[in-house]
């Protein structure tokens, strides 16, 4: 059994009430925070730490938390990106569901840190219940002088607020989060400037993840050295695992980074397998932005090491080989899954997704998925999957943000790794969807 | 003003003048436009246009978002300009229940497809029709970060998770016999039917 961090009371009932919350140990970190460390002292045991952003960049916290701008007289702002939109994650929902106030202590706590007086915590507008949950446990804080003015009689004064957002997975991205939180439509900014120096209405902004700020709770309290301790050179601590798709368990794991993927997939602590007794075909590892694998290249490299979940190990190969962490979104696929028609959900997501501002991704997301619905249609040519490639290509590093990216990587790998696939589907003018839900729905209907 | 902005959609002067939220409604509004610092109460777009929708049958038609800008003293065309840009607002009159049924990957992978053709069958509209009797609205909705409990569907503030057929007859029919309006606003999320 791995050590956890996050979530590993969210089986205690009651855990997302405060008085209960507190019983397990809830709010030490803001005790010890507030009354025995300098707010630079917290952000060196975020440093110390080697925690690395949750969303899915995986950009060290202390170190985006160092370039915030302080100049005098200027109002600072945290705020936490919970629009979690990224095909197959579903991991911060469920950190917000469970225990609400493991967020709101990490808001408290990293605000302390940064000077903060108010932090927003920016919910994706589906997760409307969610916000609820969240809005609920910010009430019990306040009326317990967890938040508001002179935190548990200390100076330190601060207000935490919800907005839901209106549905756009763009606002996941930090600038169109900011431009959304200001009240306008999600179109990211050009940086720099950057939110730490320019963010929120103009001031001085860092913008984290939800699973990055519930771990500086952890961090506080039991110091960043021993959270380094956990994991596997340069991922350190624990991470949240969505996992979906065709395994026995689904769900969301809090993993020690380092866990073999073999044993993530397979084992009974985890996913448990695959369904129905098929073989595996192919694994999105980190979120639908990530390059897809085919079986024998997430479970080991290809240098024949056994892939590990951690960063470096999923990147191990570059894209040619390999994927990426990303934002833990794990989705498996059995061997009876159309890469194409995957791929076809995709592309449509993004093209959906792009907030138009560009014209590479506002114009070729569309004919992407003009292109897969040929293969779907049986209309497909040969050429047509060089003509995919070509797009992808000319997509990608053009854009403002990295939709553009997370647009084409997943075109390019679906390509590099299954084109058989593609070329089999345009030269047999037919496309045969066995992906249903007769098939898939028997075992745990 | 406000005429032009809304492109060619009618704007019923008469109609804006009845327009107004329940008391309720407009505290929820004023306590989120405190939310934000003096001069930034835009920033509350977002979630009053929530409310709106909710106060104002489901949809937000060209005189309710004059409305909402009058209550944050932003221009018309500010309020249309997010509200087209979000999936969330209804631009057009939508059924009393919307369903939006998940089709991205792991909702594909099972059997989302079936679900959708399920309900299409069962109520005789297509993906983006709308019942006769104005019950319900079919809808097909990207990601809503639900890939472990697969398929799903929203309804207003409530997640439908690891649908069967079974499970959509019975979500359908409770829906139909309590007849309301669901919104993204409800607070009985947890047993709305």
């Amino acid at each position: 059994m791995g050590k956890k961090l996050l979530i590993h009371n969210d089986k205690v009932h009651g855990i997302e009430t405060l008085e209960i919350y507190r019983r397990h140990g809830g709010y030490a970190s803001v005790e010890k925070a507030l009354k025995t460390m300098t707010p630079d002292q917290v952000t060196d045991e975020v440093k110390k730490s080697g925690l690395r952003g949750r969303g899915g960049a995986g950009f060290p916290t202390g170190l985006k938390w160092s370039f915030l701008a302080k100049p005098e007289g200027v109002p600072r702002y945290l705020v936490c990106n919970a629009d979690e939109s990224e095909p197959g994650t579903f991991k911060d929902r469920y950190l917000m569901e469970k225990i609400p106030h493991a967020l709101i202590e990490g808001m408290i706590t990293s605000s302390y840190a940064l000077g903060a007086k108010a932090s927003y915590i920016y919910i994706r507008g589906e997760y409307f219940y969610v916000a609820r949950i969240v809005e609920k446990a910010i009430a019990e804080a306040y009326a317990a002088g967890l938040l508001g003015q002179n935190i548990l009689g200390t100076n330190f004064s601060h207000d935490c607020y919800v907005q839901v957002g209106g549905g756009a997975y763009i606002c996941g991205e930090e600038t169109a989060l900011l431009e959304s939180l200001e009240g306008k439509r999600g179109n990211p900014r050009i940086k720099p400037p950057f939110p730490a120096v320019a963010g929120l209405w103009g001031c001085p902004t860092v913008v984290n993840n939800v699973e990055t700020i519930a771990a500086v709770v952890p961090i506080v309290n039991d110091g960043g050295e021993a959270y380094a301790k956990i994991g596997i050179g340069k991922s350190t601590g624990t991470k949240l695992i969505s996992a979906s798709g065709h395994i026995n368990k689904p769900g969301v794991y809090e993993i020690e980074l380092g866990v073999p993927v073999e044993e993530f997939i397979y084992s009974e602590e985890y996913c448990g397998g695959i369904r129905n007794g098929k073989k595996m075909k192919a694994v999105v590892a980190g979120g639908s932005s990530v390059p897809i694998l085919p079986t024998e290249l997430i479970l080991k490299t290809a240098n024949g090491e056994p892939r590990l979940m951690t960063y470096e190990s999923l990147s191990d190969g570059g894209f040619a080989t390999g994927t990426m962490l990303g934002s833990g979104g794990f989705i498996v696929m059995d061997e009876d899954t159309s890469i194409v028609k995957n791929l076809f959900t995709f592309t449509r997501f993004y093209h959906h997704e792009s907030c138009g501002q560009c014209s590479p991704c506002r114009e070729g997301t569309g004919w992407m998925e003009k292109i897969l619905k040929k293969f779907l249609n049986g209309t497909a040519n040969e050429s047509d999957v060089d003509l995919l490639w070509d797009i992808q290509s000319k997509i990608e590093g053009k854009t403002i943000c990295p939709l553009g990216e997370a647009a084409a990587w997943p075109v390019a790998a679906a390509i590099r790794h299954f084109k058989q696939e593609f070329l089999d589907v345009a030269r047999s003018k037919k496309f045969v969807d066995v992906s249903h839900y007769n098939r898939l729905y028997n075992v745990n209907a | 003003m406000s005429s032009q902005v809304h492109g060619t959609q009618h704007f019923d002067k008469a109609k804006r003048a009845t327009l107004k939220f329940s008391d309720e409604a407009m505290q929820t509004a004023q306590t989120i436009i405190s939310h934000y610092p003096e001069g930034k109460q835009k920033s509350a777009l977002l979630p009053i246009l929530h409310i709106a929708q909710a106060e104002f049958g489901g949809w937000l038609s060209p005189e309710a978002m004059d409305y909402v800008a009058d209550i944050l003293k932003i221009k018309p065309i500010e309020v249309f300009e997010v509200a087209s840009f979000y999936t969330m607002y209804n631009l057009k009159p939508m059924g009393k229940c919307v369903l939006e049924v998940c089709q991205t990957s792991s909702c594909w992978l099972n059997g989302a497809e079936d679900i959708v053709k399920y309900i299409e069958k069962k109520l005789d509209i297509k993906v983006g029709e709308t019942t006769k009797d104005g019950m319900f609205s079919l809808k097909v909705a990207e990601c809503l970060g639900s890939c472990g409990t697969a398929p799903m569907l929203q309804c207003g503030a409530s997640y439908h998770e690891n649908l069967t057929y079974e499970k959509v007859d019975k979500i359908i029919g409770d829906y139909k016999q309590a007849g309301k309006l669901r919104s993204y606003t409800d607070l009985d999320y947890k047993n709305t039917l």
